[in-house]
């Protein structure tokens, strides 16, 4: 069987909110791709039903929100809920945009591992990746 | 504890998508759900739907979608699923697939469910695991199956040997009479679709085609007495995928083409199918075989002695399948 192949890590790139900043979200794609991730990326004003349903029929090992609109309080703990009710809890969720500092450790606190700020390089967030996916053993 | 397959049969969603990841790595476990699952496959209407990047395929898969899911639909509203496929990088294996882009509408609704593959270095359009995919979505209770092929040149027509129905998309002043004529991908397709007609120069585009591909038709009855294969004689029909004109139309030619109930052409179609799916497996399965390590030794020899021309690749292919098919695998 070709189960030795190491499969490539699944990544839904979203953009949850009403901004309309998706530079940085389509360079994190493209520089996900080159580090050879298959990444899958949804476009701009996402709702957390569309993001988790994504999530869900993708069957990604990834979920990386970015978003600018500073509605991030409001909207990313509504998806990493969604997630969870969907039994998605071993999915990845990583965010990026501008967050500030102060309310990482909500967010943290509502399942999303990482938050990159500014500046965070593609090599840092594709490591990070590499280091906490949940790789399945089914 | 039911299995993934019996999960996915029953309406889990959650399953389907597992199982969907599975197939598409082509684990044990998903061959053997595909064994389990494959007679109940074979009632889903399989569309193909190929054609230039950026010919509006994506954008025409979602207003199908919608079509098919209008409380008002006839027959009701059905269930649909779809599979995008777009190119994995040849360099890093890495892939952007950004189909879903033009299909977020439906996120809500249970019964479309959307899957995006990389073709894996596969050519042709489509992924290795795209035929098994569908048949799992099939025998999940998707009567309507959607495939769109990565943005295809000229010549890319491995949909068309797995689909029941194969949509070629145009867009407008995209090429003169002699593009209509060229062989290859419009070949191989049982209906045209000029997208964009909301576009000046739509009607003019959809004329060209028809005059062209149904140019010879006459000769077409010759051509069956006398047991040549005979070219495809495909509708061209007009479409908005941005307006939503001629959607309709296009989702009744599908319906139409799908109660053609074990038609020839459905049955020639399962048959091409069946061919593409099985000589796939068996190059899969010989890969395989030749990788085993009770070969590995001989096949490296054989390559060795390939390389230093002492030997020519017919001989050694005839040779190695003569010494791969005289032991039986573990």
């Amino acid at each position: 069987m070709t189960d030795t192949l190491t499969r490539p890590i699944k990544v839904l790139i979203a953009k949850p909110g009403l901004d309309g900043h998706d530079r940085g979200a389509k360079v994190l794609a493209r520089g996900l791709r080159d580090e050879g991730f298959e990444v899958i990326y949804t476009g701009l004003r996402q709702t957390p039903d569309m993001i988790v349903s994504a999530a869900l029929q993708e069957d990604v090992d990834v979920v990386g929100l970015s978003i600018l609109s500073g509605a991030h309080m409001t909207l990313l703990p509504k998806i990493t809920a969604g997630l969870r009710e969907q039994g998605l809890d071993d999915v990845l969720v990583t965010a990026g945009g501008i967050i500030p500092d102060d309310d990482i450790p909500a967010l943290e606190q509502a399942g999303v591992s990482r938050v990159f700020g500014p500046g965070t390089t593609i090599r840092e967030v594709s490591e990070f990746i590499r280091a906490n996916v949940h790789r399945r053993e089914e | 504890m039911p299995t993934l397959a019996e999960r996915a049969r029953s309406g889990d969603r959650r399953a389907l998508a597992r199982l969907l990841t599975e197939v598409e790595n082509r684990t044990a476990k998903g061959e053997e759900a595909l064994r389990a699952l494959y007679p109940a496959a074979g009632r889903a209407h399989l569309v193909g739907i190929t054609g230039a990047p950026g010919s509006g395929k994506s954008t025409l898969v979602a207003a199908l979608v919608s079509e098919a899911r209008k409380p008002d639909a006839p027959g009701g509203p059905r269930p649909v699923a779809v599979i995008a496929v777009d190119p994995s990088s040849p360099i890093t294996g890495g892939a952007i697939l950004g189909d879903r882009v033009r299909m977020q509408i439906h996120a809500s609704d249970r019964d479309v469910f959307i899957r995006s593959m990389a073709s894996r270095g596969h050519g042709g359009g489509l992924a290795t695991a795209t035929v098994a995919a569908a048949a799992v979505m099939d025998a999940s209770g998707f009567p309507l199956i959607l495939i769109e092929t990565v943005g295809t040149g000229q010549s890319e027509v491995e949909v068309a040997a797995i689909a029941d129905t194969t949509i070629v998309v145009q867009a407008p002043e995209m090429g003169d009479e002699v593009q209509a004529i060229k062989a290859g991908l419009l070949e191989v397709a049982d209906i045209v679709v000029v997208n964009k007609s909301d576009r000046p120069g739509a009607d003019r585009t959809a004329a060209q085609l028809r005059a062209m591909l149904t140019v010879g038709a006459q000769s077409d009855r010759a051509a069956a007495a006398a047991g040549r294969p005979r070219p495809k004689r495909p509708d061209v029909m007009l479409a908005s995928a941005l307006t939503g004109a001629g959607v309709p139309q296009l989702l009744a030619a599908l319906d139409r083409r799908a109660s053609m109930a074990r038609s020839s052409a459905t049955d020639e179609a399962a048959l091409k199918r069946a061919e593409a799916q099985l000589s796939g497996i068996l190059a899969q399965r010989l890969a395989e075989r030749l990788r085993s390590p009770d070969v590995a030794e001989r096949r490296n020899a054989t390559l060795r002695a390939v390389a230093a021309h002492e030997l020519d690749p017919y001989t050694a292919a005839d040779e190695l399948l003569a010494a791969i098919s005289g032991s039986d695998p573990a």
